[in-house]
């Protein structure tokens, strides 16, 4: 029996077996190809985010489900969840962030090595959510600083792949100088990184 | 003969005579009050008694009643005797100003981390815990957060005003 609502009715075949990215603009010739370095290693770095989970409460039951196959968060190149904080460059916090806990998310970040970015998963972890009480982080913007925020009281896998693909964004235009510039410094020291 | 509400009720009047008030049964469970000088006294006889022998302590809290000028601060013990599977509730009252009340980590193990807490939320200054520091709020939390003069939430934020969130 056919089930009350389907998905993909009209299936879209593949055009390729497999799916490649567009390399980056630039000038091309016989034996040689011309781009500007940060497009290339904007381009690598984008494929290929090792995402670290903090996951401390249901918005990291919602993380699991985008990590499986239905979701599948490898499609984009994060095939690898690492549970190591040196080998990863998005740190993905998802969840509630006791004051209590507040030290160790800031040390899992400072653990994790340049170029890195924050990912905050749901309402908890952007602002405090509906834990507007004297033992809860109002948000983890407090301690590190954040690159993409995704509301949602847990968001959708789908709102997280979004919010990935945003990260994409950020990772692929970023500028190789960005970390060594005054700017981000500053940015740093509000934080009392460095 | 097993051990009744009556029995307890009358070891400790044999014992302690008009020290001991406010009697209560509120759901079938013993329920008394003291002077706080007198817990560790009332709870060492309740402990060794033969014939009460509460030697189990299931909780240790607090309760906080601004009302009651002299007497904010309730500490309420739970008893268990464990073999005769019956349980009491014993208060003490403390004033704010000055909340000390001895510790009965002495007599029951299991009080050392109930103080604590009690100590964390509610400020109740336990005179002669080996250990008496914040358990599960930060270390540099400078309020005792189940207070009724503090309000649930955090008063540091400055984004969610009374307009929007209704604070």
């Amino acid at each position: 029996m056919a089930r009350p609502v389907q998905y993909n009715i009209n299936d879209k075949p593949l055009e390729k077996p497999y799916s490649l990215v567009s390399g980056p603009d630039g000038f091309e010739g016989q034996g040689f190809f011309a781009a500007k370095l940060s497009d290339v290693v904007g381009l690598a770095r984008k494929n290929s985010i090792w995402p670290l989970p903090f996951a401390t409460s249901c918005c990291g039951i919602e993380f699991m489900a985008l990590m499986a196959s239905h979701y599948d968060l490898a499609r984009f190149g994060s095939e690898r969840v690492s549970f190591t904080p040196r080998q990863c460059d998005l740190l993905m916090v998802m969840g509630t962030i006791a004051k209590k806990m507040a030290p160790v998310v800031k040390q899992v970040y400072l653990q994790m090595a340049e170029p890195r970015w924050v990912l905050a998963m749901g309402a908890c972890a952007s602002s405090g959510g509906i834990f507007d009480t004297y033992s809860v982080l109002q948000g983890i913007d407090q301690i590190i600083p954040v690159d993409v925020y995704v509301p949602g009281c847990p968001p959708r896998p789908e709102a997280v792949i979004d919010g990935f693909l945003r990260i994409q964004d950020l990772v692929g235009d970023e500028d190789l100088r960005r970390r060594n510039s005054p700017r981000y410094k500053e940015l740093m020291e509000t934080y009392g990184i460095q | 003969m097993a051990l009744t509400n009556e029995i307890i009720r009358q070891n400790l009047i044999e014992k302690f005579g008009e020290q001991i008030t406010d009697w209560e049964e509120p759901y079938g469970m013993l329920t008394f009050t003291s002077d706080k000088d007198l817990n560790l006294k009332v709870l060492q006889y309740l402990f060794d008694e033969p014939t009460l022998g509460f030697r189990f302590m299931t909780d240790l809290c607090a309760v906080h009643y601004p009302e009651k000028e002299g007497k904010e601060l309730a500490v309420v013990y739970h008893l268990h005797n464990l073999k005769e599977n019956i349980r009491i509730r014993y208060k003490v009252f403390t004033d704010i100003k000055k909340p000390d009340v001895f510790s009965a980590t002495a007599l029951y193990s299991a009080a050392n981390w109930m103080e604590r807490e009690t100590y964390d939320f509610y400020g109740v200054n336990f005179v002669g815990h080996p250990n008496l520091k914040r358990i599960l709020n930060v270390e540099d939390m400078e309020y005792f957060p189940l207070r009724k003069e503090y309000p649930l939430e955090d008063q540091k934020r400055t984004d969610k005003d009374d307009e929007m969130f209704g604070r």
